[in-house]
């Protein structure tokens, strides 16, 4: 094989990796603009149930195999949850999300993300949970100081009192 | 559908040709994409193997075990990391060219449906190979992997609390996490390996390894780009920041950025119906299927050289039902048969000297039958003219070989220069239809129907039954190995034979022999 041959070889074979090589980490992907915040709200959280159970009738527990006698009779399907979201005094989510499941009996998921100039803000998170609660049964608020590139979660955990801001 | 074919044909064929500038042409790389694809995979698997030895699963002992190798093993590690990391890329690129060169070629219809519809499933599992690996090293980008491939996967109506939600912040981060991606990343190649086996199952000989000088030089390329640009973690995974921007390999994740302005669960659909569409293509419009290859049992005698050489093992040597004395007789799969004729020209029946009977060989083409081969031989070498004559016979993959056409030059056309009984060669010479016989087929190994370039080499070499006569000069004959369109080096080729054909010895004719032989007896 002439010698130019192996030349070109070496130069298709440099390419091939340099194009590999830069391809593999480059040019860099601009996911979100780095100067900004990130404000997530991430929950699951199971809404009071459709209708309130009922306690059996000792005439229906009877009727009952005695294996599946059960003081309280209740419908699977639960409500949807309620939620808003107010950063600054700005309403930025509201939304009545829907149980989970085919029977809906699941918990309502949330994840929602905000992109937030750097600085403090006033947060304030509602959630309505139940049958009979006309306004939200949750409500907190926080101050808050975010930096540059930031990921600032609002969880909400019902037996740890409500919204969580971490 | 038939236009973007076209094109892209045309276009695979002007880079082949300039790749077989530098390359001998059976090391183009274009020619060898799906043996390459496993020459990456061994790469991938073996620098794997070596990196999970020093792997350590946990929120932050993976990143530190990486670096480690990096740090401590740079003469090993830093090349094994690298090379794991480069021939994955690779194998992206040989298989998405691998995947385009077989459309544009159209080699997916008949049998080849096959290879391609089981081919398909294994771009997925490629693509779940390679996320997964990026996830194992738990830096930013496999922190923007993470809660971007969980966003997604949310979007499907499968999961009941979001999956994402494992990747909110610090405090929700489970070691579990890494665990299952370990396990998902041995798994999956481990299936992938499977689904390569099943893709390749319907070809006899399949190609797996590229030829040794193209593997040495594409293993050099790679080693030296990972001892020059070693593949490097970028920084730690920090679930409280946000990954903003991030080096991103664009052969793996370049569907990603998709996913900030279309909906994830529009995404998926779209992949679902582009991954359907492209599985059924091997059914769209023009179907075309000639009719199989074809057994005479009263002419087959059970040799069994058609089944050796069938390219798609489409022929199977099955117990005599005819009562004659063979042990075998050759019965053709219809459903895998391409109607390539490489099995007639295997068969030592397909003899144009035949007189006594008619030319039925025991297994032929219907659509095409040696017959006819032979008729056509005969009509374009009678037509020949001049001394230095050439009956070339073509495959029907060069479109522009007509071209060579003239008053010394007759083509006669065929499926495949397999097809060619090497007897032929002798019979044109013998009957003073040519005075040298060009064989011309597909350039660089790269047989359209497989392996019929290779039978015809080792036939007329003398190398592989059924051979060609012993007294045909092998100055006669020219065998030419060219692409659509390489017209010039074609031509070249047949002036150089025309060349040997003025200097070659005379030839002694069938009527000359004859009457050599009526002297002899005096």
């Amino acid at each position: 094989m002439a010698k130019w041959k192996y030349l070109l070889q070496a130069l298709l074979y440099a390419a091939f990796i340099a194009l590999i090589g830069y391809f593999s980490v480059a040019p860099a992907y601009r996911h979100v603009d780095p100067e900004l915040a990130m404000i997530k709200l991430v929950f699951s959280h199971a809404a009071e149930r459709r209708e309130p159970c009922r306690k059996l009738t000792p005439a229906e527990l009877t009727q009952l195999a005695p294996n599946m006698r059960r003081p309280m009779e209740c419908e699977r399907e639960r409500l949807p949850l309620v939620v808003e979201l107010e950063i600054d005094g700005a309403l930025v989510f509201q939304a009545e999300e829907a149980p989970t499941g085919l029977w809906k009996d699941g918990a309502s998921t949330v994840y929602q993300k905000f992109l937030v100039q750097p600085g403090s803000h006033e947060l304030v998170a509602r959630l309505r949970d139940g049958r009979d609660a006309i306004d939200f049964n949750y409500e907190q608020a926080a101050r808050v100081e975010l930096a540059p590139g930031q990921n600032f979660v609002i969880g909400f955990r019902a037996s740890a009192g409500g919204f969580k801001f971490q | 559908m038939n236009l973007l074919k076209n094109f892209g044909r045309r276009l695979f064929e002007r880079v082949e040709g300039g790749f077989d500038l530098a390359f001998p042409a059976e090391w183009n790389p274009f020619r060898q994409l799906g043996a390459l694809g496993w020459f990456f995979y061994w790469i991938v698997a073996a620098s794997g193997i070596y990196l999970y030895i020093f792997f350590d699963t946990g929120l932050t002992r993976a990143y530190e075990s990486i670096e480690w190798i990096m740090n401590n093993q740079w003469y090993v590690g830093q090349v094994m990391r690298s090379l794991h990391r480069y021939a994955s890329d690779a194998l992206v690129v040989v298989v998405v060219l691998h995947l385009l060169r077989e459309f544009c070629l159209d080699r997916m219809r008949g049998t080849r449906w096959f290879a391609w519809f089981t081919g398909i499933p294994l771009l997925w599992f490629l693509y779940a190979c390679g996320i997964s690996g990026y996830w194992l090293v738990w830096d930013v980008l496999a922190q923007y992997i993470a809660i971007a491939t969980t966003e997604w996967l949310d979007a499907l109506p499968i999961f009941g609390e979001p999956t994402a939600a494992n990747f909110v912040n610090s405090a929700a981060l489970s070691g579990r996490f890494f665990s299952l991606m370990v396990f998902i990343h041995i798994a999956v190649p481990l299936i992938m390996l499977f689904l390569m086996w099943v893709h390749i199952q319907r070809y006899a000989r399949p190609r797996m390894n590229p030829p040794r000088g193209l593997a040495a030089g594409t293993l050099a390329a790679l080693v030296v780009l990972s001892l020059v640009f070693p593949a490097v973690s970028q920084a730690p995974a920090d679930l409280d920041t946000v990954p903003a921007v991030i080096g991103f390999d664009w052969f793996y994740l370049a569907i990603y950025p998709l996913l900030d302005v279309v909906p994830g669960g529009q995404l998926w659909l779209g992949l679902a119906i582009g991954t359907l569409v492209l599985a059924l293509l091997p059914w769209a419009p023009p179907l075309r299927k000639p009719a199989p290859a074809a057994v005479d049992l009263d002419n087959c005698n059970g040799c069994g050289r058609c089944a050796d050489d069938c390219p798609f093992d489409a022929i199977t040597m099955s117990p005599r039902t005819d009562g004659a004395a063979y042990d075998t007789e050759a019965v053709v799969n219809t459903d895998t048969c391409v109607s390539c004729g490489i099995c007639a020209g295997a068969c030592p029946t397909a003899t144009p000297h035949r007189r006594a009977t008619d030319l039925m060989p025991g297994i032929q083409l219907p659509g095409y039958p040696i017959a006819e081969l032979r008729d056509r031989t005969r009509t374009t070498g009678q037509a020949l003219s001049g001394n230095d004559r050439v009956m070339v016979f073509g495959c029907d993959q060069s479109r522009d070989l007509a071209e060579l056409s003239a008053p010394g030059v007759g083509v006669v056309l065929l499926p495949c220069v397999g097809m060619l009984p090497p007897s032929f060669i002798d019979w044109v010479l013998a009957r003073d239809l040519a005075d040298g016989v060009l064989i011309s087929g597909c350039a660089g190994g790269d047989c359209y129907q497989r392996l019929g370039d290779n039978w015809t080499r080792q036939r007329v070499a003398r190398q592989r039954d059924p051979y060609m006569r012993a007294r045909v000069p092998d100055e006669r004959v020219g065998l030419c190995w060219t692409r659509s369109g390489e017209t010039t080096r074609r031509r070249r080729i047949l002036d150089a034979l025309r060349g040997q054909l003025t200097t070659a010895p005379k030839l002694k004719r069938r009527a000359e022999r004859a009457r050599a032989a009526e002297a002899a007896r005096g």
